[in-house]
């Protein structure tokens, strides 16, 4: 089962290295993971995503905690949280297709960040799924390059 | 002052006045300021992976963490395997590298290496120090780190312009790391469950691991397990947490355990982890192991719990407040176990271990038996790896505490003589004597020089075999009898005249009688290093032996017929 996990950790050099080579030491599955600064700069929220059964899951909070540079770790699965990945993405565009695009950017609340001739950028902002939602719907349009952010997350408010 | 008095001026806070260390580039200011200093003394090795092992068998020791200082590059990454060593194994040490300038990390400089990034998943913790002003504040978090909560190597960084650079001395009144909260104090509501599950057990069986040492709980154990009768059996690094002359006591269990701590383990209705990890070693496969047992766990690192086997009831802890919380909970009425003890004797009298004599060729079995009764099980007992080591943990009976030294979690050939040395800088009030096979004297044997020139008065007894024993073991009885490279007859060298030639005292035995005058010899000699080249009959196997992922419930008792299960 899929797992997010939100991890408070120093904001010090070789603090992402840690996490991600504690990963691939214990031969758990890591997804994505993204990181930047907190409102306390002298911390980051790293939000990373892994799958697993429960035990493996334990463990993976278990070695997150382990690590020195992490001061609070928490499993947000479970718990009342928002999930946002952004997606940047170009695609070919002629006069064809320009108008169906379009109108799935508007679909997708998507927003064109810039425009060429023949290509167009857009960027779209969701939950994972979304994400791959959209990724799908645009594919038969000709996508020339994507980026994904990974996902970060966060508690709801009380 | 300036970071290279700053770092002695550390060491000094903490209590520090022994390191292993050897200079180099990077570290010439140091060893400037070091000339003038008394209080601190420093031990020149001959190879960095001697000093890292060296501090490693002075902690284990002792207890205090042992030091270690070595130059950038090949210096530090000479102490990658000792490192490693002393994370499998949990040993409290600090160690120190020099590194190139700030302005050149990162340019591929002269000897520089990213220590820092090398050691990152080999150390507790490590840090690159970048401002002198935090050098102070970082060596104190480096000590604090290695010997709070499941001790550890961290490893600290100190680029030459931090060394030459000079501040204020401050120490912090405390060291300040948020992200470090180790539990020690147990859960009592935990606590009182495993009470009344220890009182109501009819066939309980302790397993004790290096973490009862580490707590130095050995006293609270004595007192449980004598209380309600309970067998204790112990893991490698757990020898002398519970006095091997006790009748409570199970010896050594898993791999080359005792068949009857063995059996128990599989026909207990509770089993009591206590410091101890279920590593591979000691569980077989794990789907077999004590398959009839209610399982609890106590261990100081929740990362160990639940990791290889699924316990019952797991308790987070150190394991002296494990042991006295149980003590405390135990209820008034608690069950004694004389049926299940005369069952564990059944085992033993079925399955004892024992060896033969013969008066002209010699065993290694009876050396070790020889060292135990001629030092009454009183000894630091230092291992390197192999069948000796093996064969050290049956016959040798470890009465007390911190009494065995040996590479249990990475398996270091080459650890042997440089971690009997360091255990000899730290105690001098009883003897500390080395068993070593002829493959991996040869691995550090360039230490032999540390101990000659400190006249450190350990006992290097050296099991010749002429074979790398243990791997010849699983080469006859799991490969066919192809021995590949195991060999080693035609190319070890005169061990009497190499190790004469480091000016060390010399002397060989072939014969029972001849290895009882010399064991009595070495022993009453204390002006320094004493060898001991015992040859031994060259194809003897450990047994009893439960093979590689095999159930302990079927060990092999006997050598040469793997098919023999019991
Ligand atoms: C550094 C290192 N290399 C290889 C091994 C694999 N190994 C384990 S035991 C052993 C043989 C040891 O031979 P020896 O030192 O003569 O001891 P014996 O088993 O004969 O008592 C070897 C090669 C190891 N444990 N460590
Ligand atoms: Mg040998």
């Amino acid at each position: 089962m899929k797992h997010l996990i939100s991890v408070l950790v120093e904001n010090k050099f070789g603090t992402l290295n840690r996490v991600a080579s504690m990963f691939s030491a214990r031969g758990f599955n890591l997804e994505s993971i993204s990181i930047g600064e907190t409102e306390d700069p002298e911390i980051s929220r790293m939000t990373i995503v892994t799958r697993g059964d429960d035990q493996i899951v334990s463990q993976v909070l278990k070695q997150l905690n382990r690590l020195i540079d992490t001061i609070k770790v928490t499993d947000l699965t479970r718990q009342p949280h928002v999930e946002r990945e952004l997606l940047l993405m170009t695609m070919k565009l002629s006069k064809a297709t320009q108008h169906e695009i379009f109108e799935l950017i508007n679909v997708f609340k998507g927003k064109v960040v810039d425009i060429k001739q023949k290509s167009i950028t857009i960027e779209v902002i969701g939950s994972p799924d979304k994400i791959n939602t959209t990724i799908d719907i645009f594919r038969p349009y000709g996508i020339r390059e994507l980026a994904r952010s990974g996902a970060v997350a966060i508690h709801r408010g009380e | 002052m300036n970071g290279s008095e700053i770092f002695f001026e550390s060491l000094r806070r903490e209590g520090v006045d022994l390191i292993f260390g050897y200079p180099g580039g990077a570290l010439l200011k140091v060893y400037e300021t070091l000339h003038d200093i008394e209080d601190i003394k420093h031990i020149l090795v001959r190879h960095e992976q001697g000093a890292t092992h060296m501090a490693e068998g002075y902690a284990r020791a002792t207890g205090r963490p042992g030091v270690v200082l070595v130059t950038s590059g090949p210096g530090a990454t000479n102490t990658v395997t000792g490192i490693t060593n002393a994370y499998m194994d949990s040993s409290p040490m600090v160690v120190f590298t020099g590194q190139v300038p700030s302005s050149l990390i990162g340019n591929d400089a002269f000897q520089e290496a990213d220590i820092v990034g090398i050691t990152r998943p080999i150390t507790k913790h490590n840090f690159l120090v970048k401002d002198v002003r935090e050098l102070a504040s970082t060596i104190q978090k480096a000590f604090f780190l290695a010997t709070n909560g499941r001790p550890g190597p961290v490893l600290v960084d100190m680029p030459k312009d931090i060394l030459n650079a000079s501040c204020a001395f401050e120490w912090p009144e405390q060291a300040d790391i948020r992200g470090f909260k180790p539990t020690l104090k147990c859960h009592q509501n935990q606590i009182e469950k495993a009470a009344h599950k220890i009182a109501e057990a009819k066939r309980p069986l302790l397993y004790i691991g290096g973490g009862v040492i580490t707590a130095e709980a050995s006293e609270e154990l004595q007192e449980l397990a004598t209380k309600l009768d309970i067998p204790v059996t112990m893991t490698l690094q757990g020898l002398g947490a519970f006095p091997a002359s006790h009748p409570l006591s199970m010896g050594m269990l898993g791999m080359h355990g005792t068949y009857w701590a063995n059996q128990a383990v599989n026909k207990c209705d509770l089993l009591i982890a206590v410091g101890a990890r279920f590593d591979d070693r000691v569980t077989g496969r794990v789907d077999t192991f004590a398959p009839q047992a209610y399982k609890i766990h106590n261990d100081i690192d929740p990362t160990n719990v639940d990791k290889n086997i699924k316990v019952d009831l797991p308790i987070v802890g150190d394991s002296k407040n494990f042991l006295q919380g149980i003590l405390k909970a135990l209820p008034k009425k608690a069950e004694k176990h004389e049926a299940w003890l005369n069952e564990i004797r059944q085992w033993q009298e079925q399955c004892p271990m024992t060896y033969t004599v013969e008066e002209d060729s010699l065993k290694t079995e009876f050396v070790i038996d020889q060292v135990s009764k001629q030092t009454e099980g009183n000894a630091v007992v230092v291992t390197d790896v192999g069948q000796h080591q093996m064969w050290t943990s049956q016959y040798y009976r470890f009465n007390r505490p911190r009494s065995i030294i040996t590479s249990g979690g990475l398996g270091t050939m080459g650890y042997g003589l440089p971690a009997a040395i360091g255990a000899a800088f730290g105690v001098t009030d009883r003897p500390v004597v080395l068993f070593c096979g002829d493959g991996g004297f040869m691995m550090n044997i360039q230490e032999l020089v540390t101990a000659v020139h400190y006249r450190i008065p350990v006992k290097i007894f050296l099991l010749n075999n002429s074979y790398l024993g243990m791997v010849r073991q699983w080469q006859e009885l799991f490969h066919q009898e192809k021995y590949s490279f195991t060999d080693l007859e035609d190319s070890n060298p005169d061990f009497l005249k190499v190790v004469e030639a480091f000016g060390c005292r010399a002397m060989r035995a072939e014969t029972p009688a001849e290895a009882e005058a010399a064991i009595r010899s070495a022993l009453d000699y204390n002006e320094g290093p004493v060898f001991v080249e015992f040859r031994v009959i060259r194809k003897d196997m450990v047994f009893p032996m439960v093979p590689a992922g095999g159930s302990i419930s079927d060990m092999l008792l006997e050598r040469l017929n793997p098919k023999t299960m019991v």
